[in-house]
């Protein structure tokens, strides 16, 4: 197997080609990506009953969320899917350099995502929006709208772990990619790593209007 | 569609679809201060949806994948269907014939 290996680097030798190991590789992400759609689909549909249930107190808490702030997480996530389509499109024209500049912009994007992140949490927290003994809530529905903090700090927390085991994915693909590894032929781990952040950005797609922009429309 | 080179999106591409997911948020942004009543959930639901086709078309590169990458989304789509169609219903049913609340 070891003259295989030398003939077509990179090549698993249970694939017969580079196609149809790119393709198993695409399969097997997808599969995972759509269980993770389920996995967040649980709490989409928690969101969904009860704004429907409480939908005033869910207007007034949505509007307790910065709309600013929301926005310009969107353009930096939204930025850093541009990165990584980046960086997958050097790997398949064979340009080491470029993807290891590309990741490091995508994890640069994440991280001042996560930290506005962070500091809208510690506002929250000041504002004693954060469900527990010292959550304390003006508007109607005061606990209703800590239905509506709670599943807050649930999905975008999930979200923002998401974001965290991604960047750290990342960081273990610089020293390879510098090092050449990712050929055009095959650049796996670079794609799947691509899909992977690319579903992470349609996460927070859903998750921006849904929790910043609910209830903006009314005059309350 | 056969050679290699095809399979690659070009910085044009990229940029164009990312100046349109940035034109995208720009619109439903705006739109929530519109008052269009239970349309404003339907109208940003619907550029979410419209965002996230650009991001799995172009940045996912489904676009060059084969016909069974799109059917393993559309299933797993169909289960997260199946989730928030039977679950209401129980909710929504609940009380009708004096059973439940």
């Amino acid at each position: 197997m070891a003259s295989d290996a030398h003939a077509s680097p990179g090549l698993a030798h249970h694939f017969d080609s580079y196609e149809q190991q790119k393709e198993s590789a695409t399969l097997g992400m997808w599969l995972f990506i759509v269980q993770e759609i389920l996995f967040f689909g649980g709490l989409f549909f928690a969101y969904a009953l009860y704004r429907w249930k409480y939908p005033v107190a869910f207007n007034h808490a949505s509007r307790h969320l910065d709309v600013t702030l929301g926005t310009f997480n969107t353009i930096v996530l939204i930025g850093s899917s541009l990165t990584v389509a980046m960086a997958v499109r050097s790997a398949q024209i064979a340009k080491p350099r470029r993807i290891v500049g590309f990741l490091l912009g995508t994890a640069l994007l994440g991280s001042v995502f996560l930290g506005v992140k962070a500091y809208e949490y510690h506002h929250k927290w000041v504002e004693h929006l954060v469900p527990g003994p010292d959550f304390a809530f003006a508007g109607p529905g005061a606990e209703n709208a800590r239905i509506f903090f709670s599943l807050y700090f649930a999905m975008t927390g999930l979200h923002a772990l998401h974001m965290v085991v991604g960047i750290a994915i990342l960081l273990f693909l610089l020293r390879p990619a510098w090092q050449g590894r990712y050929t055009p032929e095959n650049h796996n781990m670079i794609e799947g790593f691509g899909l992977y952040w690319h579903f992470v950005d349609i996460i927070w797609i859903f998750l921006f209007p849904l929790l910043y922009l609910a209830g903006r429309h009314h005059s309350l | 569609m056969s050679t290699h080179e095809s399979h690659i999106s070009s910085v044009g591409t990229l940029l164009r679809v990312f100046f349109a997911l940035m034109a995208l948020t720009a619109l439903t942004t705006g739109v929530a201060y519109v008052d269009l009543g239970a349309g404003s959930t339907a109208v940003a639901l619907a550029i979410a949806i419209a965002k996230a086709s650009l991001v799995v078309w172009f940045f996912m590169n489904v676009r060059f994948n084969s016909r069974l990458i799109p059917v393993v989304i559309l299933g797993g789509l169909f289960f997260v269907a199946v989730l928030f169609v039977e679950t209401f219903a129980d909710y929504a049913s609940r009380g009708w014939f004096g059973y439940g609340r």
